[in-house]
């Protein structure tokens, strides 16, 4: 930890301008990041934020930490590299439904069941954004608002929680835009979970989307405690409405790289060499 | 009574273990002081195709392969006919095999001597689990004067995690082939070799990252990279680092930037089709200036092409795969040892350019094996530079006279940055303004166009008036064809290149002095090379290609006589 005095949540912002049209979701996803840090009191220099491609993985270069921000759907590729490398960051990973779930989508089932020590945030809004508004892999079956599927995509949405449990993701939560201290709070623990920690956001764009401003009326704060057993959490994820809001499932397990790998071997790199000596 | 040289072929089925023979007998070749290449011809069925150890002892240490064989041991020869185009018989070749065996036509039609061994009986006669590999290896073992004790020796330490019933049996086989007379007398090459190392090509190139301080590898099996990957595993662990295998090559690429963005020096190996997938990122390592270094061991294209055989046809997809102004570095190892040099420099050119390097190497140098001198390295392996601890908002993409700026990573105080793959400013913020993008291009390229690569960018020798160039792997054959030649009387230079991108003109320009005729060889159908150099400069000479596909490895005396055309001698 390099930083001495307790900052505030603004004192993590960058003071760069975000491109997000007024309304969207993510700006209370930003708050919620900058909040759950100064909660931690998170070192800046220590933290990373990255990110893929698309209106939400704009973020990092909002953030007051180190950031990466990617290609196309390969943030989470990165954000695992990252750590392995530097077991002593604190590292986030970001990024839309599309980048996630449709692009990135063999990143994210691989990332849960991997269980690397880093956080994920999907600021999930059934739409791309960025390209002004097609269907993505969580848009609805009869969505007909896009001129590429004008009929609707036609085919089911992914619920992205019953993936990542599926995948073996040990800690699952669910927060909502419009609900920015509950979020905080689960951004905070999920930063803290010891291992690969999904978070899925319902953060709604008001411009291609506008309808999702019902979402407000719908979601409800799961009032129990979260699930431990990945039968009831299946049942759960296949049969819930999706708007259900709160952390849904941990698990304690192992997380990679074990951590017994790591020691240094001395003189190794000259018995390396040596063992190819005739 | 002494040769040059001495081929030897082995050929069975996948997984009758003519591999394994061909390395014990190179290896105990090698203790006595002698030089040889092993060459591994395979399909892809792993079980049950077909399978060559292709061995070429010598007394020089240039290793190219071999087209005609003076001996050929087949443990059977079902699938031989797909050998026929690379192993090729002559009337004083020694072939051996089994009593009752049906020879193929081109070997009958070759009129090669031929001495008939029941080999399979004498393995079961030897032990209950006895294999015709071993005795094959005591028979050839005795041929070449190997001592028996040292082939048990060998095949025990190979057999080592096996059952102890296993390592009996292989010294049985061993013992008793030796002892089976042959009436054949083989004419060896010299030996005598000091402090000789026994390695492949890809472990050489995993030797030479790990040395220049790779610390993470992110991989993604494909054939013929894996073995380097699969090398690195075991070396990381004892340095401290970490491998992690990837769901894919794109995760693999992004992994390795991650890392190498965290400080620690990265690294991933692949072949064509995954350079394919990875091409998107390195784009995104080289605008966010991330050193990352990408291994491409070259096998047949397009698509799947021939996996298991060697080409050079992924130079175009090296130097222009990526969209966009993207300058980067492309390097290629000359031969086998020098897969231990031209893997560290990559590393520590990535590191100082804070760019991707592309290292060209292909399945021939990477997975044969061969009997080397201890290989050079790469003395100075130079960090990015790190930024010094000054006042004011960090510029991580400075403008700078040479184009390098400092490199901050995670963890370092108050040099906070993001790294972007858009283009941005010297602060690293996301700009679409005509001045940083031209700014930040100009800055990308001349870090490289400016550096000082000092003498390294190719190897070259002779100063004639007719040059052969040519670029890794080709290089054995090119060196090969110029020594062929100087025993017809003409003096080729030869310019092997280990730098491609940035192309060193100015020094090429300089070596390419006096000469007349130019060469360009390759192993591609399409003349990468030729048709790059031919963009890149204006030569004064005339320019010729010689170009051909794999998988069949280039022919010394086919380029030698385009040489005889060109010159008209």
């Amino acid at each position: 930890m390099t930083d001495v005095i307790k900052l505030k949540a603004k004192d993590y912002k960058s003071g760069i301008k975000p491109i997000w049209c007024p309304g969207c979701g993510h700006f209370s996803v930003f708050n919620a990041i900058t909040k759950a840090m100064a909660a931690l009191a998170i070192s800046k220099d220590d933290t990373v934020m990255v990110s893929g491609i698309g209106c939400s993985s704009r973020l990092p270069a909002y953030v007051d930490s180190y950031g990466f921000h990617g290609v196309h759907g390969r943030g989470l590729a990165i954000a695992q590299g990252l750590k392995v490398a530097r077991p002593d960051l604190t590292v986030l990973a970001m990024g839309g439904d599309g980048d996630g779930f449709s692009i990135g989508g063999n990143h994210f089932i691989h990332a849960c069941r991997r269980n690397v020590n880093i956080t994920y945030i999907a600021m999930d809004n059934e739409v791309y954004g960025m390209t002004k508004g097609q269907a993505s892999p969580t848009t609805a079956m009869d969505w007909d608002h896009s001129k590429l599927t004008p009929h609707g995509p036609g085919v089911r949405p992914f619920k992205p929680a019953a993936l990542a449990l599926a995948s073996g993701a040990p800690w699952i939560a669910r927060a909502y835009s419009g609900n920015p201290n509950q979020m905080a709070k689960l951004i905070a623990e999920a930063i803290e979970f010891e291992g690969f920690s999904f978070l899925h956001v319902m953060s709604q764009c008001i411009t291609f989307c506008p309808e999702q401003t019902d979402w407000k009326a719908i979601v409800h704060e799961r009032e129990e405690p979260a699930l431990v057993d990945a039968d009831e959490a299946a049942k759960l994820f296949l049969h819930e409405d999706g708007f259900q809001i709160g952390l849904l499932y941990s698990e304690q397990r192992a997380t990679w790289p074990p951590t017994a790998v790591g020691a240094v071997t001395e003189g190794a790199v000259a018995q390396l060499s040596a063992s190819f000596r005739v | 009574m002494s040769t040059e040289q001495l081929s030897i072929a082995i050929t069975g089925a996948g997984g009758a273990g003519v591999i394994s023979c061909g390395e014990l007998l190179l290896q105990a070749w090698a203790r006595l002081g002698g030089r040889g290449l092993l060459r591994k011809a395979y399909g892809p069925q792993i079980r049950g195709g077909e399978s060559a150890a292709l061995l070429k002892l010598t007394e020089r240490e240039r290793y190219t392969a071999s087209s005609n064989y003076d001996v050929v041991l087949a443990l059977d020869w079902a699938n031989f006919s797909r050998f026929e185009e690379e192993i090729r018989l002559g009337s004083d070749t020694w072939v051996i095999c089994e009593p009752a065996d049906d020879l193929p036509d081109s070997v009958v039609a070759a009129g090669p001597n031929i001495l008939r061994v029941p080999l399979a009986e004498l393995a079961a006669a030897s032990h209950a689990d006895g294999r015709e590999n071993m005795l094959a290896l005591g028979l050839l073992g005795s041929l070449l004067g190997l001592p028996a004790a040292s082939l048990c020796e060998l095949s025990g330490q190979k057999l080592a995690r096996k059952p102890q019933s296993y390592r009996e049996a292989a010294t049985a086989c061993i013992e008793r082939g030796a002892n089976e007379k042959l009436d054949c007398q083989l004419q060896v090459p010299p030996l005598g070799g000091k402090d000789l190392w026994y390695l492949s090509g890809n472990q050489a190139a995993g030797l030479g990252a790990l040395e220049a301080g790779i610390r993470f590898v992110a991989a993604y099996p494909i054939t013929p990279a894996s073995d380097v990957l699969e090398w690195m595993a075991g070396g990381l662990e004892q340095l401290g680092g970490h491998l992690v295998q990837a769901e894919d090559e794109l995760a693999a690429i992004n992994m390795t930037i991650g890392a190498a963005f965290g400080g620690v020096p990265a690294f991933t190996a692949t072949s064509g089709p995954g350079l394919a997938l990875m091409t998107e990122s390195i784009g995104l390592a080289v605008a966010s200036e991330t050193p990352v270094t990408v291994f491409n061991v070259m096998r047949g294209g397009p698509s799947t092409g021939i996996p298991t055989k060697s080409e050079q046809s992924d130079l175009n997809i090296a130097l222009n795969g990526l969209h966009g102004d993207a300058p980067h570095l492309v390097l290629a190892p000359l031969d086998i040892a020098d897969c231990v040099f031209t893997t560290g420099w990559a590393v520590s050119l990535a590191q100082q350019l804070q760019t991707a390097a592309i290292v060209l190497s292909d399945q021939f140098i990477g997975q044969s094996t061969a009997v080397v001198s201890e290989p050079r390295r790469c003395e100075n392996i130079v960090p990015a530079i790190l930024p010094a601890l000054e006042e004011g908002d960090y510029l991580r993409y400075k403008l700078t006279t040479s184009g390098i700026s400092t490199m901050a990573s995670p963890g370092d105080v108050d040099r906070r940055f993001t790294a972007d793959g858009l283009e941005h400013n010297e602060k690293g913020t996301p700009s679409a303004k005509q001045s940083d993008h031209q700014s930040q291009l100009d800055k990308r390229a001349d870090k490289l166009a400016d550096f000082d690569f000092g003498e390294d960018w190719g190897c070259t020798s002779g100063s004639g008036s007719v040059a052969l160039l040519c670029f890794g792997s080709s290089s054995a054959p090119v060196a090969e064809a110029a020594a062929l030649l100087t025993g017809r009387g003409v003096d080729a230079r030869v310019i092997s290149l280990r730098l491609l991108a940035p192309l060193q003109v100015v020094a090429l320009t300089d070596t390419l002095a006096g000469c007349e005729q130019l060469i360009v060889v390759e192993q591609n159908h399409s003349g990468q090379l030729f048709h790059y150099l031919k963009g890149q400069m204006d030569f004064q000479q005339q320019v010729h290609s010689y170009a051909m596909a794999g998988p069949v490895p280039l022919n010394p005396q086919s380029i030698a006589q385009r040489v005889l055309e060109v010159t008209g001698k």
